[in-house]
């Protein structure tokens, strides 16, 4: 039998075959639920620990453009870079940022193309997510090339040296998979914001804010022969977006797997890489999401339901990546290259191990207690796993990056790295500026697809009621159902 | 004058009321919904949009301008000997010209859809009608245009006004601000 967990709110976590779970919770209608979203933007003031988390996060931002000033005035050599490994938190942070944004388009177009509707109360946020971080992870490239005053020979711009970018660096492939993934993930987030942006614009009641609103709801009228193109845009969207996001992280890997450097240049890093970046993109939507739903009474919406869902996909992308952990090694060994063989071994028990036994404990061991569902529907465990796999996360970049160059083919030009002051503070700062862009967010956009998720209410269903629940099923679907949905067509 | 409204606040006796509506013959009518109703394309008679076509010549046009721009630019107008490698090889190729491929074809979904739907258009008489602000929250609309060939006050009013919704009402074609005439 089920177990109710005690902790004031209605559970929907049994899983009853046939029986679909409710996704809207507390009764809610249409109206209370353009009431609920629409009411976090247009009350007159935030909470005040709003306020105080703005003005945190806008200090570290400061911090962030005043670490950057000092880079570019004295050189990359406030770092701690050193001609052994001249690649240090520069790439780790952008591999790290790029990595947490895959779980918003993971949320929003893959599990649209899979039609899970639990996905209806998390995209919105999901999706502003990864935008916030494709801009912090866009800032460590655009910075580590050194001369940041020539950063647009990246592309293929006429330039006085009548000269083209080589296209055959994956670096080049890089700027070109991290610039239209920010662009169509762009699109794809304002596509789905359109209606509800109208919502705000026609319950406004101050001139300006139906101007801005109005602006940025382009006239949308609710339209049933623009629902219709939409809907069919949205398809496409999703369908352009799923491979898209598959690939960019897989060129992320091209960085390291074109090379030759040992440890790095390895097949496997592709997949490895895209589990991954769905692994901490999902804990970062977990540890933002957790606390959202408590302060702006987002509990109906986003439901122990979905949380729980979120949680199996980060216990399956972490055995996942435990996996490639694994193989990683079996093949350094079934390789027969010594050079190859020593780099995975110096991994593990070189000067760098401790950062090893972090990601593998973050990454491989802290997932798994997933598997019990006490530990995946209680808030606070699942929280604290958000926060390991985080920082796992971080780590696995670092060890791929930094072990493998510290120590390569010539023993007498390896050299130990460690960072500076300047190279914290500027990836401290990296947070700063991403959770300012969240909290502007939830501020001043809807935080939850209103039109989406009033489809997926009861009421919705044109051959609906209660005989023909809507929500996810678990399991066949009654056959019963079936028939009777075929009737109404 | 715009037209005649019909409110309601159930999708499904709007599904079909559309498809009163649609047998009376009329052509330039549009049902407002805060989402998407299943169920609506047909009882509406909407026919397949071409999207997708447009989408598939943007695709196309970002592959070849893709292949054509990495050929042109490092083996044509600055060939660029790297280790000895082809200057143009396709496999090299490939990721710039997915990446491309993507970036054009979701263009050619967003614009083409929005130039399609005919937005942005920052005003529309609909705009103005008071009841119609709910038309984004949790009411939903049935208008049928004066311009309509088969509109007749009269009876285009009792039409609406048998469908079972809340209330009918019109919209005009411009309110105009105190003292600001045409």
């Amino acid at each position: 039998m089920h177990r109710a967990i005690a902790l004031g709110e209605h559970d929907n976590t049994a899983y009853v075959p046939g029986r679909p779970t409710e996704l809207i919770l507390d009764g809610h209608t249409f109206t209370s639920v353009t009431d609920t979203v629409c009411g976090i933007v247009e009350a007159p003031r935030p909470p005040r620990a709003w306020y105080i988390a703005f003005a945190v996060t806008v200090s570290l931002t400061v911090m962030l453009f005043a670490m950057l000033y000092l880079l570019i005035t004295r050189g990359i050599g406030v770092w701690g870079v050193n001609s052994t490994v001249g690649w240090g938190w520069a790439i780790v942070n952008f591999v790290f940022w790029v990595g947490i944004g895959h779980a918003g388009t993971l949320i929003s177009a893959i599990l649209f193309l899979l039609r899970q509707k639990w996905r209806t109360s998390i995209n919105r946020f999901a999706e502003a997510m990864t935008i916030f971080a494709v801009v912090c992870a866009g800032i460590f490239p655009a910075i580590h090339v050194g001369r940041v005053w020539a950063v647009h020979w990246l592309f293929p711009l006429p330039n006085y040296h009548a000269m083209w970018p080589n296209f055959r660096s994956p670096l080049l492939w890089d700027v070109f998979a991290v610039g239209t993934y920010a662009t169509v993930s762009l699109l794809f987030w304002y596509t789905g914001m359109v209606p509800d942006l109208a919502t705000l614009r026609d319950r406004a009641r101050t001139k300006w804010r139906q101007i801005i609103y109005g602006i940025f709801a382009i006239g949308w009228r609710g339209s049933h022969r623009h629902w219709h193109r939409f809907e069919k845009a949205y398809l496409i969207l999703a369908g352009l977006a799923t491979p898209l996001v598959l690939s960019v992280h897989s060129v992320v890997s091209f960085d390291f797997a074109v090379s030759i450097i040992p440890g790095w240049h390895t097949t496997i890093f592709p997949p490895y890489f895209v589990a991954g970046a769905v692994f901490s993109g999902f804990a970062m939507v977990g540890t933002l999401l957790v606390p959202a739903r408590q302060w702006f009474g987002l509990k109906p919406f986003i439901t122990r339901h979905h949380l729980d869902n979120m949680n199996k996909i980060i216990l399956a992308t972490g055995s996942m990546v435990g996996y490639a952990y694994a193989m990683e090694f079996f093949i350094a060994w079934y390789g027969g290259n010594a050079f190859e063989s020593f780099a995975f071994v110096n991994r593990a028990f070189g000067p760098y191990a401790w950062a090893y036994w972090i990601m593998i404990s973050c990454n491989v061991i802290s997932p798994q207690l997933f598997w019990f569902k006490r530990i995946r529907t209680s808030l606070p465990a699942m929280w604290i796993i958000y926060i390991f796999v985080n920082i796992g996360m971080w780590f696995e970049r670092f060890v791929i990056t930094v072990t493998s160059l510290s120590r390569d083919f010539l023993p007498s030009s390896w050299a130990y790295y460690k960072p500076t002051t300047v190279d914290i503070l500027t990836f401290v700062g990296s947070f700063g500026l991403f959770f300012t862009l969240v909290l502007l967010f939830v501020r001043y956009l809807p935080m939850v697809a209103m039109a989406e998720v009033k489809t997926v209410m009861p009421a919705a269903s044109a051959h609906g009621g209660p005989a023909h629940p809507v929500g996810d099923y678990h399991g066949d679907i009654p056959q019963d159902n079936l028939d009777r949905s075929k009737e109404a067509h | 004058m715009h037209g005649l409204v019909v409110e309601f606040d159930d999708p499904r006796r709007l599904v079909a009321a559309c498809a009163k509506v649609r047998e009376a013959g009329y052509r330039r009518w549009d049902a407002h919904t805060p989402f998407p109703i299943h169920g609506m394309d047909a009882a509406m008679g909407i026919r397949g949009t071409r999207l997708p076509w447009l989408v598939l010549a943007g695709g196309a046009a970002g592959l070849g301008a893709a292949l054509l721009m990495i050929w042109w630019m490092n083996a044509m107008d600055y060939p660029l000997n790297i280790s000895g490698k082809p200057l143009f090889g396709l496999p090299a190729a490939i990721p710039v010209a997915f990446e491309l491929t993507v970036l054009f074809s979701a263009f050619a979904a967003f614009l083409g859809m929005w130039i399609a739907n005919g937005l942005p258009r920052l005003h529309h008489p609909l705009l103005q009608h008071e009841p119609f602000r709910r038309a984004t929250s949790d009411r939903f609309f049935i208008v049928i245009e004066s311009t309509d060939p088969r509109f007749d006050p009269q009876a285009t009013r009792a039409l609406l006004a048998s469908l079972g919704g809340l209330a009918v009402t019109e919209v005009q074609e411009q309110i105009h601000e105190e003292g600001a005439g045409r």
